[in-house]
């Protein structure tokens, strides 16, 4: 009983507190990394749909220019990676908030994040192709 | 108390004054939401424009695949992308993509710890509506003029 209510006093698990290391620090990197994203995405996100205005309807060899200069390129280069880093995670918290089967979660997340990395490398290696 | 299905349950388990059993609420869920309140509703069009968005992506990514692979899968998807159904599903995701950039600067103003009181949360959600539909009409026009 005594040991009861000293464990409860410490807020300490027995282990952690054998071990004396502290957090685990990784606990928020998803929830930290997807505000990181979002101020990546802030100016990219403006400067994207600001641009594809311009391209609605554009002929090819234009459309192919807009993308092969490098400063469009870099750019569109990082709105994926930061958007799609974005999209796998909200979509993950959307999916562990409803899906309760365990192995539905589990098979679910495994499916957004393994094709997240591969739009974003099919996307990645068009530009690319045509920037270089 | 009926038998608990999910394992995260057994967290929500607790005792009434007299001893028995009895299973806490879990946390509320849109069907316990009043969504004529702009807060609530606000809250979930976050999220399903960031659902939209994430289409959006595919669509992106399709446009530059194809851009990628030669003239006859660019001119297909051009096509696709100017016909009315293609306009249509373009200015939907003109008006998710604009709430979800500055439903999410709100949401960062939040996270920093400000705007939580009431009113302030009522005004900077009144904002965030107004700034979408002039942001929309916005790039609209820069696409037809």
């Amino acid at each position: 009983m005594a040991e009861d209510s000293a464990s409860i006093r410490s807020l300490r698990s027995p282990l952690g507190r054998a071990r004396g290391m502290g957090s685990a620090k990784g606990g928020t990197r998803h929830w930290w990394m997807q505000r990181v994203t979002s101020i990546a995405l802030l100016p990219l996100s403006i400067w994207l749909i600001f641009s594809l205005t311009r391209l609605m309807g554009a002929d090819y060899v234009v459309v192919l220019e807009w993308i092969g200069n490098t400063f469009n390129a870099v750019l569109l280069l990082a709105f994926l990676t930061a958007a799609f880093h974005h999209a796998a995670a909200g979509l993950q918290v959307v999916i562990e908030d409803y899906v309760r089967d365990e192995l539905k979660r589990f098979a679910a997340i495994c499916a957004v994040n393994g094709l997240a990395v591969l739009l974003w490398l099919a996307a990645s290696l068009s530009v690319l192709r045509i920037a270089l | 108390m009926a038998r608990i299905k999910d394992a995260r349950e057994a967290a929500m388990v607790g005792r009434r004054s007299d001893g028995t059993l009895t299973r806490r609420p879990l946390s509320p869920h849109l069907q316990v939401y009043d969504m004529t309140q702009m807060t609530s509703l606000l809250s979930i069009l976050h999220r399903i424009t960031g659902v939209a968005w994430s289409v959006g992506l595919v669509l992106l990514v399709w446009w530059l695949v194809a851009a990628g692979t030669g003239q006859s899968a660019f001119a297909t998807a051009q096509w696709v992308f100017g016909s009315f159904l293609g306009w249509v599903v373009l200015f939907g995701l003109t008006v998710a993509a604009w709430y979800h950039t500055l439903a999410g600067i709100r949401h960062l103003f939040w996270d920093a710890g400000h705007g939580f009181a009431m009113d302030a949360a009522y005004r900077s959600g009144r904002l965030v509506v107004i700034g979408t539909a002039v942001l929309t009409i916005l790039t609209w026009l820069l696409i037809l003029v």
